[in-house]
Formats: C-alpha cells, sequence, structure tokens
C-alpha cells in the first residue's frame, strides 16, 4: 500500500493491512453518522502514512471542528449583547450547566420516586395490617417527567406517527406509480394537504380524536394519539411522492418480463417493484422522518402534550433566568435528535439500496 | 355506607391517636387523581399539599398539571380530564349560572386572600402623580385612588385617545378588582351586555383579556395603558423598569377572596371520600403555609421556584411571599397580608364572598336581568360547600391536626358587614340589590342595558 510498509518485515505489514482493511469496512458504518473522522485517526494508530492522512483528518475532523468552535465563539460572543425581558441571552457555558442542572434533576427525581413507593409500600402494610388487604394496590409515580422522559415520549410519538405514516403512505405510493388513474385522482389530494401546518391539523386531529378514542389506556395516551396522528398527516407526502416515483420507474423490461411469466400482482409487487423502488422509498421516508420530527415539537408545543415540546413551552411561561439556557439545551437536544434519526435512516438506505442495485 | 366509613375512620384515628398520622384511613372512591393549576403563586396550596405528602396522608396519588390558560383549565374540568384545578372565584359562580360555558362547578375550599396589583405604565405614571399628594417622607401617599387617574383618562379623552387597560379574564377577580377601582374614582369602566361580551359599552377606560405573563410586554409595547393581575407580573414592571403598580387589591377591598378550588359537582356527590380528603390535605397545606408568622414561606417559596410549579425566579417570587411589596424603584413597603393562605379563616368558603362575586357581575351586566335578594343566596348555597369544610375540618381536630379556633364553626356562612374597601361603601351580603344600590356607577334594580344604553328603570 505505502512505501513504509514495503520496508517492513512481511508478515507485520500483511497483518497490518489486514487490520486497515477491517478500519476500512468500520468507516462505512461510521461515515453515515458523521463519525468518519475516526477511520484516519484509527488508521493513524494502526501505523498508516502519517502524511496521506493528515489530509483526510483536516477534511474530516479539523475543518468542522473549526466551523463548530467559530460557532461557539461567535455564540459566546453575541449572546451577552441582546438583552431580553429574562436577562441576557445565555452563551454555551450556561447552556451547559444547564444540561448539568437537567441531568441532575433527572436522578434527583428518580430518588423522589423510590422513596413515593416506599412510602406506598408502608401505607400498603398498614392496611394490610389493619385488615383491608382488598384495598391494597399500587400507583405509578405521581411526580413530573423529567428531562429524559420528555425525549423519551417525544421519540415514542414520532415513532408512532412515522410507522402509521408509512404503513398508509407505501402501499398508497405503490398504488399510485402503478395505476395512472389512482394517481390521477390521489395527487390534487396530495397537492393540497401537502402544504398544510401542523398548527392547522391540529385542532381538527385534538376534535376527531377526543370524539373517536375513549381509552384511558397508559401504554397509550389521546394526547400521544393526537400528536402521532399530527406528525402522520404532515410527514407521509415525502414518502407517498417518492413511491410513486420509484414505482413509475422501474426498468420496463422488468416489467414485461413480468408480463410474460404472467405473475399475479402480488407477486409483481413483491418480487419486481419493492426491489427496485426501494431506494426511492427509502429517500422518502428519511425526508418523512425528518419533517415529522419537525413537526411534533410544535404540535406538542401547542397542544400541551408531553414531549420535548411541552418541555420548551413549559420554560417559556415559567419565565425565570434559567429558562432561556434550558429552552436552548432543548433545542440543541432536538437537534442532535433529528440528526440521528436521519443517520439511521440514511444507513437503512444505504444498505437497502446496495442489496436492492442486484 | 359514607357514615360507616367515617366511623371507621375515626376509630382508627381514636386507636392511633398518639401518632397522629393513621387519618390514612380514608377510603377515597378515586385515589388517582390529575388537578389542574396554572402557574401563579397562588397556586402554593395545592404544591405544598403534594410535596408535603399531605395528599399521600389522605390516600390520594395527585399529579399536577400546569394548564395553558383559565379556558382550557375549565373546559379541562367539565369534560373530567382534570378531577379538580385552581380556579378564579369567579369561574365556578359564572360556570353554573351559565355565563360562559355551563356546567355546575363547585368550591368546599377557598384557596387565598389577596395577592393582585394594578400598575400603569411609566407615562400614565407621570402623569397621575400631579394630582397625588405627597406624605412627610417624600414619598406619594397610600392607597392611591382612581382619581388621580381620573384627569390623566379625561385627557385621553380630549385627545381622541382611548385608555386601555388588561386584566386576567372575563369572571376574574382581577376585572372586578379593576373594575371597583376605576368606578370609585369617577372612571366607568364599561358594561357587558348578553349581546355584546366585550364589556366596553359606554367605558371610559376600555378593558380586554390579556395573558398574565404578557401583561409587561403588552404594555411595553402600548397596546395597553395598564393591568390588573397576579404576582409575579406586577413586580416584573417594576424590575424592568416599564411601569408602576399603584394600588394592591388588598387597598381595594381589605381581605378579598382570590382563587377557589374547583370540581364539578357529579364529582363530590360520585367521591364523597375523595372530595372530603382533598379539603383536608389543601386545609393542611394552607394551614402551613401561614404557620408561625409565615416562618415556611422561604421554604414555600423554593418549592414554587421549580420548573413544575411556577417555576419564576425565587427572589421574585419571594418578593410578594414574603411580605413586603415594591412599588417603585425605591418605594418597598410592608405588605404582611399580600398573600394570606390560612389566618382570617381565608380557607372558609363564605357565601358572602360568593354574593360579592355575584353583585359585581350583575353591577356590570354579566347578570343582564335583575335578581332578587334570595337568588343571590341560593347562586352562593349551592357553588360554596362549608359543609364539606367543616367535615374537613372535623377530622383535621380529630387527628390532632388543628384545633378548634382554626375554624368559623358557628358562622353562618356571611361574613359581618364590612366597608373596608377603597371608597369606603359598607358591603353585607345579606343584602346584595341594596349594596348595588350604593354605588353611582353600576347597574341596579331592574335596569338592564339595551343596545348602548341602561334602561328599565
Amino acid at each position: 500500500m505505502t512505501i513504509a510498509t514495503e520496508m517492513m518485515d512481511p508478515e507485520i505489514a500483511v497483518r497490518r493491512e489486514r487490520r486497515i482493511a477491517r478500519i476500512n469496512r468500520a468507516g462505512k458504518v461510521l461515515a453515515p453518522f458523521g463519525l468518519g473522522f475516526v477511520v484516519p485517526l484509527m488508521k493513524l494508530a494502526a501505523g498508516d502514512t502519517p502524511s496521506e492522512q493528515w489530509a483526510d483528518l483536516k477534511q474530516m475532523l479539523l475543518v468542522p471542528l473549526i466551523g463548530i468552535l467559530a460557532f461557539l465563539a461567535a455564540w459566546a460572543f453575541l449572546a451577552p449583547k441582546v438583552h431580553t425581558s429574562l436577562g441576557a441571552i445565555p452563551g454555551p457555558a450556561a447552556v451547559f450547566q444547564q444540561a448539568e442542572v437537567l441531568m441532575d434533576d433527572h436522578f434527583a427525581e428518580r430518588q423522589k420516586a423510590e422513596e413515593f413507593y416506599a412510602r406506598q409500600d408502608e401505607r400498603n402494610q398498614m392496611l394490610i395490617a389493619e385488615g383491608y388487604a382488598d384495598r391494597v394496590k399500587v400507583r405509578p409515580y405521581t411526580g413530573k417527567p423529567t428531562y429524559f422522559d420528555q425525549i423519551w415520549t417525544s421519540l415514542l410519538t414520532v415513532a408512532l406517527g412515522f410507522f402509521i405514516g408509512t404503513v398508509i403512505a407505501v402501499p398508497v405510493g405503490i398504488a399510485c406509480g402503478l395505476s395512472k388513474t389512482f394517481e390521477g385522482a390521489i395527487n390534487p389530494l396530495i397537492q393540497l394537504f401537502k402544504p398544510v401546518s401542523p398548527l392547522a391539523w391540529l385542532p381538527i386531529v385534538t376534535m376527531v380524536v377526543a370524539a373517536l378514542y375513549e381509552s384511558q389506556n397508559d401504554l397509550l395516551p389521546k394526547s400521544m394519539v393526537i400528536s402521532a396522528i399530527t406528525v402522520t398527516l404532515c410527514s407521509i407526502w415525502p414518502t407517498i411522492i417518492n413511491t410513486a416515483l420509484g414505482v413509475a420507474s422501474i426498468d420496463r423490461d422488468l416489467v414485461n418480463v413480468g408480463k410474460v411469466l404472467q405473475l399475479s400482482t402480488w407477486t409483481t409487487i413483491r418480487k419486481l417493484v419493492l426491489p427496485s423502488s426501494l431506494p426511492l422509498i427509502f429517500t422518502g421516508m428519511r425526508l418523512s422522518l425528518g419533517v415529522g420530527w419537525m413537526v411534533l415539537i410544535a404540535a406538542e408545543m401547542l397542544a400541551q402534550n408531553p414531549g420535548l415540546g411541552k418541555f420548551v413551552w413549559d420554560e417559556f411561561q415559567n419565565g425565570s433566568s434559567d429558562s432561556l439556557a434550558r429552552i436552548i439545551v432543548a433545542v440543541i437536544t432536538i437537534g442532535l435528535i433529528g440528526f440521528f434519526l436521519d443517520r439511521v435512516m440514511f444507513a437503512l438506505q444505504t444498505a437497502f439500496t446496495y442489496s436492492a442495485n442486484r | 355506607m359514607r357514615h360507616f366509613l367515617c366511623s371507621a375512620t375515626m376509630l382508627c384515628s381514636l386507636t392511633f391517636a398518639v401518632t397522629a398520622a393513621h387519618a390514612e384511613m380514608l377510603f377515597p372512591e378515586k385515589d388517582e387523581l390529575t388537578i389542574g393549576f396554572i402557574k401563579l403563586t397562588d397556586m402554593a396550596p395545592l404544591a405544598i399539599a403534594k410535596e408535603m405528602h399531605f395528599f399521600e396522608d389522605e390516600g390520594l396519588y395527585v399529579t399536577l398539571e400546569a394548564q395553558a390558560n383559565w379556558k382550557v383549565l375549565l373546559d379541562r374540568v367539565i369534560t373530567g380530564e382534570l378531577d379538580g384545578a385552581h380556579m378564579l372565584a369567579g369561574q365556578p359562580l359564572a360556570a353554573t349560572i351559565g355565563y360562559g360555558t355551563e356546567a355546575h362547578i363547585v368550591t368546599p375550599f377557598s384557596m387565598d386572600l389577596n395577592g393582585n396589583a394594578i400598575t400603569v405604565s411609566n407615562a400614565v405614571w407621570d402623569r397621575m402623580k400631579e394630582n397625588i399628594p405627597v406624605g412627610p417622607d417624600g414619598k406619594p401617599e397610600h392607597p392611591i385612588k382612581a382619581d388621580a387617574l381620573k384627569p390623566v383618562v379625561e385627557a385621553y379623552k380630549a385627545e381622541g385617545k382611548p385608555f386601555k387597560m388588561g386584566m386576567v379574564f372575563p369572571v376574574s377577580t382581577h376585572n372586578y378588582e379593576l373594575r371597583y377601582w376605576l368606578a370609585a374614582g369617577g372612571i366607568n369602566p364599561g358594561y357587558y351586555s348578553p349581546g355584546d361580551i366585550s364589556g366596553q359599552i359606554q367605558a371610559d377606560a376600555l378593558l380586554s383579556v390579556t395573558p398574565p405573563p404578557q401583561m409587561p410586554a403588552t404594555m411595553e409595547a402600548g397596546t395597553i395603558d395598564g393591568y390588573c393581575v397576579g404576582e409575579p407580573w406586577n413586580q416584573a414592571a417594576v424590575f424592568k423598569g416599564i411601569g408602576v403598580p399603584v394600588v394592591t387589591d388588598y387597598d381595594i377591598w381589605k381581605n378579598n377572596p382570590e382563587k377557589v378550588f374547583g370540581l364539578t359537582e357529579e364529582f363530590t356527590q360520585k367521591y364523597p371520600q375523595t372530595t372530603l380528603g382533598l379539603t383536608k390535605a389543601l386545609i393542611r397545606a394552607a394551614m402551613w403555609l401561614d404557620e408561625n408568622d409565615n416562618a415556611n414561606r422561604e421554604e414555600a417559596v423554593e418549592i414554587l421556584s421549580r420548573p413544575e410549579y411556577v417555576g419564576a425566579d425565587a427572589e421574585v417570587i419571594a418578593n410578594s411571599m414574603t411580605g413586603t411589596f415594591e412599588y417603585e424603584k425605591g418605594d418597598t413597603r410592608p405588605a404582611a397580608d399580600f398573600n394570606v393562605f390560612f389566618r382570617h379563616y381565608a380557607t372558609y368558603p363564605y357565601y358572602s364572598d360568593a354574593v360579592w362575586y355575584l353583585t359585581q357581575m350583575r353591577r356590570w351586566g354579566q347578570i343582564a336581568e335583575p335578581q332578587e335578594d334570595g337568588w343571590y343566596d341560593e347562586v352562593a348555597r349551592s357553588v360554596y360547600l362549608p359543609d364539606i369544610y367543616l367535615e374537613a375540618a372535623r377530622q383535621l381536630i380529630d387527628e390532632g391536626h388543628a384545633t378548634e379556633a382554626d375554624f368559623p364553626f358557628d358562622t353562618d356562612g356571611y361574613k359581618p358587614a364590612t366597608n373596608e374597601f377603597i371608597d369606603g361603601v359598607t358591603y353585607d351580603g345579606r343584602h346584595p340589590n341594596a349594596y348595588l344600590e350604593s354605588f353611582p356607577i353600576g347597574l341596579k334594580g331592574d335596569e338592564v342595558i339595551d343596545g348602548n344604553k341602561i334602561a328599565g328603570r
């Protein structure tokens, strides 16, 4: 591979080559998650030519790092210059400190939950002692959800909304792609509903869900269903459009072969349509998930449904001097999770694209 | 069944009288509850009852949930999403008589006295100041009456500018206090009529609804020239230097009732033990808040400043919770009773308090038709439930948490007539129509609003 290896003991060189090959393979998985810079670092550690790795490293680590540092510096410099009614806009240090506070809060709340269960136990024991064993009941903790609970709720909600969306959008998209008539019927609706904002959907969804969904189910509370359906309504369009596009652009030869073989519709879809349109379906899903995550925060804020959006709104209402810093923590969290979700979809897309290009 | 449970409770508490902790043998029919509140310092009894485990002592497992606004809060109590809530005293009354959303909301527990103030913008204050006598210490003499504001409002009128003020809700204490203060100074705050619910008929000062947290910003933007709101939004104007609180509601009506704990009537009938338990826990919380001359207030401030409750900075909350009030910058005066939670029988649901709210609804046309004195009493009795309160009090006494003297056991629900108002008018809850007659501004007798005019006399 390089001059350096030639001058070495061949056995060591072979081992190194193997190690570097392994690192390259790992790089394929890491790159989509924005961790590509780890590859040159590992190669350096493995003893590869520094000059070559240096170029990679500059591009993948140094330049982004400079970007981030420049942003942080600008933030730290500019933030104190803006005075709001809650005091100056917090800089990076204040935000980091609030992130720690939120973390501590989480563990303090867990501690309180334990104490709550202990007290409840004590009470239940007493009930038994008094002869009211039939009244013993264990109730869930009644304290506030912590920051991490809110993140978890938001993730579950977006997953639910995205799942409902995909289940509807992919079949509709396939039908659109296969039948010009169907597409003609659906297309105006797609064009009409695609630009509608979540803030407009929400009141309608709230009323409809309130009328139809009567469950007091703790696993699937009404508020979560409302947020999830709002997410679905706003995010299905890219999947439908991309699926239709993917299905419509299948190789004509493949379709003709299918006709010659007299495959049933179901087999055609399964064997021909799906495999060749998968890359575009995934592109659509990736766009949908991005939109969904963005919409979710707005829906939660407006409807006061549990999740990160409610966290932001509550802090805004609190108006304490820490509120802005906490909201910025939430903004960064939302960004990071959105980025991560996008990367997961991208990785899936890469995996499926590869296998679909047989 | 209910009697049996009560006596079982007493037996148990007797058996363990020494520890006094076994009040828990109350068996609530519904023990997992969600209670709504608005982020204001006077939600304190709820936060305290939860944090001090007073709810749990009654076998109640309560989740507290902040609500977006008063309308959402009321609607969610009516639909049953919330089991009960921190409410404006006018809300259960208005809902029961069908003003706004109609539903039979009741209250066994009054949450606090006082806690509001009226703030005007700096521009208005500068012009008002000329009309206010200065005391020997060089500071304006308090209480400041709306007489000082009247020339300013007239000047606005002469210039063709509307004089606008904000309050938080059409049936809020704030609306009635602001109207009372203005009218006492000869400024007509305007009437409501069934056809015009903006409340600005014949108004000298135009009042409109603004959510509490947005008051300072709305005034800063010049949309309103002043407002009436609870804390911390008056002190916030001082902190930001955008306005001056001129009068607290303590000066408008000494020890006026403020918030109540509201439930649907259906809930209290379906779950009597739960209602009783809630009332007991809230009474204990109120006692804790006022114990030993407000000794616990610092701790209460810390609890309230948590993001899940009020969430504002502790120092801002402390300002009103610990007995001082800052008018202009540097003009801090003692206000020991700015927020009263228990003393002066603050938590007892007096019929006369309910009747006062009803008189103000009638005075400003929210109750459009004239009503007999008996009607006021009847409505008050259907909304305020002192029987539940006294039963809860009796149990707390038996358990050793309170003493007989803490509660007004011998009252008939009407406070003695009082004239501790800013205009010195005497209020006797037994004679609401006579009370209405004593105001120069306001509907009285057979008067009704017809179009833009008072008619029918």
